[in-house]
């Protein structure tokens, strides 16, 4: 009996030790790059030419951040990309919240055929090419607004946040009512100051989502002054893509000043999501339970 | 004042009413005069619901185009119709059937292997008995999901560029002799489209599995360890059959999107050189229709796509229903 709990013991000593190792590697093989990113956007032309470091620059400087904040378009494309976040979350949240609370009314005459409508949008769509005429009629091409109305309204967000508002107390609303509140004041003044949980999920995902986009700008945005950080990465991707294709013998120095700027880009881009990580994180988890219980 | 306490005390419950229906007529006036109870708060549905039916319904009623002959001139209504020529024409396409066998290549690839993967790391990390280091493995192993395509594109050009951190850890193992940049290499495109999802997405794909595997009563457990049963017995008996539903949920999910790979992660790796390995079904359409203008034939390639989508969440669905004991997942 003794001797069967000691294997016991030293088999799952084992399985422990390998499974610790085996995400100490999984970590690494998430760390190393994007620390090696990090690293080399901090490195002179010099050193990016020559390479050959993987957690140490040889030779650090700021050129690469110098000559990006020195283009005016990099401010212009933070603008636009800061605006149209928090442009975008507020409304949407806001709208969300809206609709997702008069559906949460079960009294509500029409309910169930909006419901079928919003859960049809879930499934289907018109795809790209009958969206961009939309777009393109309805004159939002080349306009900041195209970032925020087409991205007003998610079914999904409204069937969560309909979910939380079913949770708060009837009473509540009912003594509201007897004081003599009407639904909007309710709305505003009761169920949006209980829904910050949820709502603060929604924004979070929602402003992750508006920050990275870049399809939007790609398909409906030939304006370069509207362009946002991500689609002024990728043009410089694209740029240096070409450059490094073509490069074969000539300008080294052009393609490792791109390589610099491209990863100081990079670097700039990511950093108020890495800054707004550790909030983001308290609050997504609870996040995908609201969204896993309603299956 | 007066008129907010008539609204109110009518805004309450429907009204009860005897059993059996009533003349249309009636029917009518009740709704109306139903409505005009809930006027505030309908007035809080009808903006969603005149979105919906702008930026959702337009558009797909905007599919019809795939069976007309759509050009710049037309508007929606005035393009002639021409049945099914241009599904005849994408028949014969050799770019679409390239395209077709990049996206199954690498769909195939993703959900083979992609699959797997966070199953075993949520297994993992619930296996891990140090709180911190849990804690911490979570958080890392999520970061990589918030960084858009286009940033981990730029990222994995570095790192695959002959002076990269690639390049560098395989010369410094003296695994290549000379440095190459392989995402110039058209034969390795799948796999690099496939192993940076996973790089990108198997954290992230952890947490509805965690979630649920904390929901498992640990008694499960305890009684096993009595039996004497060791920890992979315990994972392969107690752990797997608890999340057999939302594995299989999360399949026919993955397979209902087999067709839709990755635009954003197309767009920013595609290059001249990979072309004919990296182009998918929806980097196709964007070319076709926003590139060529070819509106009728992308909106035809898409709206195929669509369909077969449907009838593979479909069948999925079946599948996986007789697999869990009749049980429809969705």
């Amino acid at each position: 009996m003794n001797g069967k709990v000691a294997k016991e013991d030293l088999d799952s000593r084992i399985f422990d030790t390998l499974n610790i190792i085996l995400l100490v590697i999984c970590t690494v093989i998430i760390v190393v790059p994007l620390w090696n990113v990090i690293i080399s956007s901090f490195s002179s032309g010099k050193a990016l030419a020559e390479g050959g470091f993987i957690f140490w620059s040889p030779e650090f400087s700021l050129e690469n951040y110098r000559a990006v904040f020195n283009d005016s378009s990099i401010w212009q494309a933070f603008f636009i990309s800061v605006s149209k976040t928090t442009i975008g979350v507020v409304t949407h949240v806001f709208f969300c919240a809206m609709v997702g609370y008069g559906l949460s009314k079960k009294y509500i005459r029409g309910r169930k055929l909006y419901v079928a409508m919003g859960v049809i949008t879930m499934f289907f769509s018109g795809g790209m090419i009958p969206t961009y005429l939309l777009i393109k009629s309805l004159g939002l091409l080349n306009s900041f607004w195209v970032y925020i109305i087409p991205a007003l309204f998610s079914f999904y967000d409204v069937v969560i946040l309909m979910n939380f508002f079913r949770n708060v107390p009837d009473s509540l609303e009912e003594s509201a009512k007897i004081d003599g509140a009407g639904d909007w004041h309710i709305f505003l003044k009761i169920f949006i100051p209980l829904s910050m949980p949820a709502m603060a999920t929604i924004a979070l995902f929602n402003g992750v989502g508006q920050w990275n986009d870049f399809m939007t700008t790609k398909l409906y945005i030939t304006d370069q002054s509207l362009y946002p950080l991500q689609m002024m990465l990728y043009e410089i991707i694209v740029q240096s893509q070409t450059q490094s294709m073509q490069n074969i013998g000539g300008s080294a120095v052009i393609e490792t000043t791109t390589k610099g700027v491209q990863l100081a880009t990079i670097v700039i881009t990511t950093l108020p999501i890495v800054l707004i990580y550790p909030i983001l994180q308290r609050y997504f988890i609870s996040g995908m339970m609201l969204g896993a219980v309603k299956e | 004042m007066s008129k907010l306490a008539v609204e109110t005390s009518s805004t309450g419950k429907k009204p009860i009413r005897p059993g059996g229906r009533k003349p249309i007529g009636q029917r009518v006036k009740e709704f109306v005069i139903d409505y005009r109870r809930q006027w505030e708060i309908q007035s809080m549905i009808i903006p969603g619901i005149i979105f919906m039916i702008i930026f959702c319904y337009i558009p797909i009623y905007g599919l019809t185009i795939a069976f007309k002959n759509y050009t710049v001139i037309d508007t929606l209504s005035s393009a002639p119709w021409v049945g099914l020529e241009n599904f005849r024409i994408i028949m014969s396409d050799k770019y679409f059937w390239d395209a077709v066998v990049n996206t199954l290549g690498i769909s195939f690839l993703k959900l083979g292997i992609g699959f797997v993967i966070p199953i075993i790391l949520a297994i993992m990390i619930y296996e891990l008995n140090s709180g911190r280091f849990k804690k911490f493995v979570q958080t890392i192993s999520y970061l990589p999901h918030f960084l858009s395509w286009i940033v981990l594109g730029g990222m994995l050009i570095t790192w695959f560029s002959t002076t990269g951190l690639f390049n560098q850890l395989l010369l410094s193992l003296g695994l290549i002799s000379q440095p190459q940049n392989i995402l110039l290499d058209a034969g390795k495109y799948w796999w690099i489209a496939v192993l940076s999802d996973i790089w990108k997405e198997a954290g992230w794909g952890t947490i509805l599995y965690l979630a649920i595997m904390s929901k498992i009563d640990p008694t499960y457990y305890e009684a096993a360890k009595i039996d004497g049963a060791s920890r992979l017995r315990q994972i392969w008996n107690i752990t797997l059959p608890n999340m057999k539903s939302i594995i299989s949920l999360n399949l026919i999910l993955t397979v209902s999107g087999l067709l839709g790979s990755n635009l954003d992660q197309t767009l920013v790796l595609m290059n001249s050189q990979n072309r004919d390995k990296a182009e998918v079904i929806n980097s196709y359409v964007y070319r076709m229709g926003m590139s060529q203008g070819d509106f009728s034939y992308a909106t035809a390639v898409g709206l195929g796509v669509s369909i077969v989508s449907v009838i593979l969440l479909v069948t999925a669905n079946k599948i996986t229903s007789k697999l869990n004991d009749n049980q429809s997942v969705l």
